[in-house]
């Protein structure tokens, strides 16, 4: 049997993830360690964004709000647990069901307005949401406003899992890595799925067929927001620090670089695209500080050249090779 | 004599100045083809998205089935039994063939909020799909991407994503618009065939295929009804002669 190259370097990829804890322990190079955690963090957000950018054709710019979100979360539950001694607010099983109610809900508000709005507007308005959250973020006098907030201990998941052992935390992220990949995988070929996919190319269409479109739109937005507060509880507990700046709208563009550099619509694009754009990053901010002055004219590059991202060209390799 | 199906009161539809539906009053019975006529420009396709839904008349009323829907949106209409075709093809381009119908089957299968089972092998959509890419003949292409269909075929694939909401009424813009010579006898063909078994609003230019197809002809004439009939009454008629026909025939 002949293996595709798209499947080879997925299945690489997963790999190479999976056996970066005995080299970086091995190497003792925990600043690696730390940095592929991070990288399969912002995959799992960047795969939640795809859903509804790169599978159903909305531009959220605002999607870091749902992972600050999750952050705070982690950062006030763990903070009154510390402050005024109220353990069980610090229980990692309570706060991945909070993070998933509070984002889905804020997305439930957000695109219940901005799902009626196309384009430039269905942008403008996400953005303006998520600004909206990253300023309740700065007014947060208690939490340490836009300062932010170091955590003092990390969500407790009980006698399961310590995730104050970065090996372990980081076996849960890649668990959750794909289990996030496989939801989206069974996701996009549902009848839900093509019902959203569907929306991308022709929407008119669609309502023509007998399809209420607005309200699959709007629970794919709320699906895209709880996966994505689900990265910020993991975020939080990466970083140990929680702050406004993680919901400024700069940080909802590298999501979309993500999600663009990678591949849009395709499953393992936003995967590629968070490890591209964490080890760019890497490697050019190693250079020089004004890594971005490179940074920009790839990716415009990228978009010029490769449409379909990296995903894109894997597939063209493919093609050609056929 | 049963309701009519459909029936038009009166509607009136305005784009700034200009009176794009005009007064219109029409009855459409159940199991006729009733072929909507007119220069272009004359609001033929207009008339169609008003009782489609996407067009919100400014006045007058529209029931289907004895019910009033005027304010009704696209996708209830759709599912009291309203199907649509497009004068500019109007397909879902990077989806199969089979998916685009078998999204049509969807559509009418209940709700979509089914997250997690593989629409794409489930033999309930898509035994229908196959079903209605039979009837339009478009079987020897299920498998390809829409987008890389001739314009003949993407005609057919309208017409078959149309019939896959099983509907009361079927509204048929322009089926053959842009089709060359021996794609547009076969889609006539098959309209033909479909005679007695859907009821028919067609909006059509060729006017040897209206006569073949058509059990009444309604000719409209900028937003207005100019006349209103059987094929003989109309191809009679003195003003539509002169509005009409006899520029075609001239
Ligand atoms: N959305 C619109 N806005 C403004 N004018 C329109 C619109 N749609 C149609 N019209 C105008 O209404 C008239 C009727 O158009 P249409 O219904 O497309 O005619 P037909 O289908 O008979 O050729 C035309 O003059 C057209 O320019
Ligand atoms: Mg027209």
């Amino acid at each position: 049997m002949r293996i595709s190259a798209s499947t080879a370097v997925a299945s690489g990829t997963i790999v190479a993830l999976a056996v970066v804890p005995p080299i970086t322990n091995a190497l003792q190079e925990p600043f690696y360690l730390g940095l592929f955690l991070r990288l399969m963090i912002l995959a799992i957000a960047a795969i939640s964004l795809n859903l509804i950018l790169g599978f159903g054709n909305m531009v959220s710019f605002g999607h870091a709000a749902y992972m600050g979100i999750g952050a705070y979360v982690v950062g006030i539950g763990t903070f009154h647990a510390i402050e005024d001694g109220i353990d069980w607010l610090a229980n990692g099983f309570l706060h991945v069901p909070l993070a998933i109610a509070a984002s889905s809900l804020a997305a439930l508000v957000i695109g219940a307005i901005s799902i009626r709005t196309r384009g430039v507007y269905f942008i403008m308005i996400t953005l303006a949401f998520g600004q909206m959250l990253y300023f309740i973020g700065v007014g947060l006098e208690v939490y340490g406003a836009d300062d932010g907030l170091s955590l003092y201990m990390r969500s407790e998941f009980g006698g399961v899992l310590d995730i104050n052992d970065n090996t372990q935390f980081y076996y849960l992220v890649l668990a959750l890595l794909l289990a996030t990949l496989y939801g989206v995988k069974r996701l996009i070929a549902s009848r839900f799925g093509l019902v959203i996919r569907g929306a991308r190319s022709n929407e008119r269409r669609l309502a023509a067929v007998g399809i209420p479109v607005y309200r699959y739109k709007l629970v794919a937005f709320m699906v895209a927001g709880a996966i994505c507060g689900v990265a910020g509880v993991l975020l939080a507990n990466r970083t140990d620090f929680v702050s406004p700046d993680m919901m400024h709208w700069t940080r909802s563009g590298d999501l979309i670089i993500m999600v663009v550099l990678g591949g849009m619509g395709t499953l393992f694009g936003p995967l590629y695209g968070a490890a591209a754009f964490l080890l760019v990053e890497e490697f050019l901010s190693g250079i020089t500080e004004h890594w971005q002055i490179v940074f920009g004219p790839l990716l415009i590059l990228v978009v010029i050249y490769a449409r379909g991202g990296i995903a894109g060209v894997v597939h063209a390799l493919e093609r050609r090779r056929e | 004599m049963s309701e009519p199906i459909l029936q038009l009161r009166d509607l009136t539809k305005r784009f700034g100045g200009l009176v794009a539906t005009d007064s219109v009053t029409l009855d459409v019975a159940e199991g006729e083809v009733h072929a909507v006529i007119g220069p272009n420009g004359a609001g033929k396709t207009t008339l169609v998205g008003q009782i489609s839904g996407e067009i919100r008349p400014d006045r007058g009323q529209i029931f289907f089935a004895g019910q009033p829907i005027t304010r009704s949106p696209v996708h209830v209409r759709s599912l009291l039994g309203i199907a649509r075709s497009f004068q500019i093809t109007s397909v879902f381009p990077g989806f199969t063939v089979t998916a685009n119908v078998a999204l049509a089957v969807q559509a009418h299968a209940g709700h979509s909020f089914r997250f997690w089972t593989d629409a794409t092998r489930d033999g309930t959509l898509l035994a229908p799909a196959a079903q209605y890419l039979e009837l339009v003949g478009l079987t020897g292409r299920a498998g390809d991407v829409a987008a890389t269909l001739s314009h003949g075929e993407h005609r057919q694939l309208e017409l078959a994503m149309a019939l896959a909401t099983e509907p009361k009424l079927l509204l048929l813009d322009e089926p053959t618009a842009g089709v060359g010579g021996d794609e547009s006898a076969r889609m006539v063909e098959l309209l033909r065939s479909f005679k007695g078994r859907f009821t028919i609003l067609l909006i059509e230019h060729d006017m040897d295929a209206v006569f073949a197809l058509a059990d009444r002809i309604t000719v409209l004439d900028s937003g207005r009804i100019l006349a209103s009939g059987a094929p003989g009454e109309i191809r009679a008629d003195p003003a539509v002669r002169q509005a009409y026909l006899g520029d075609a025939e001239a």
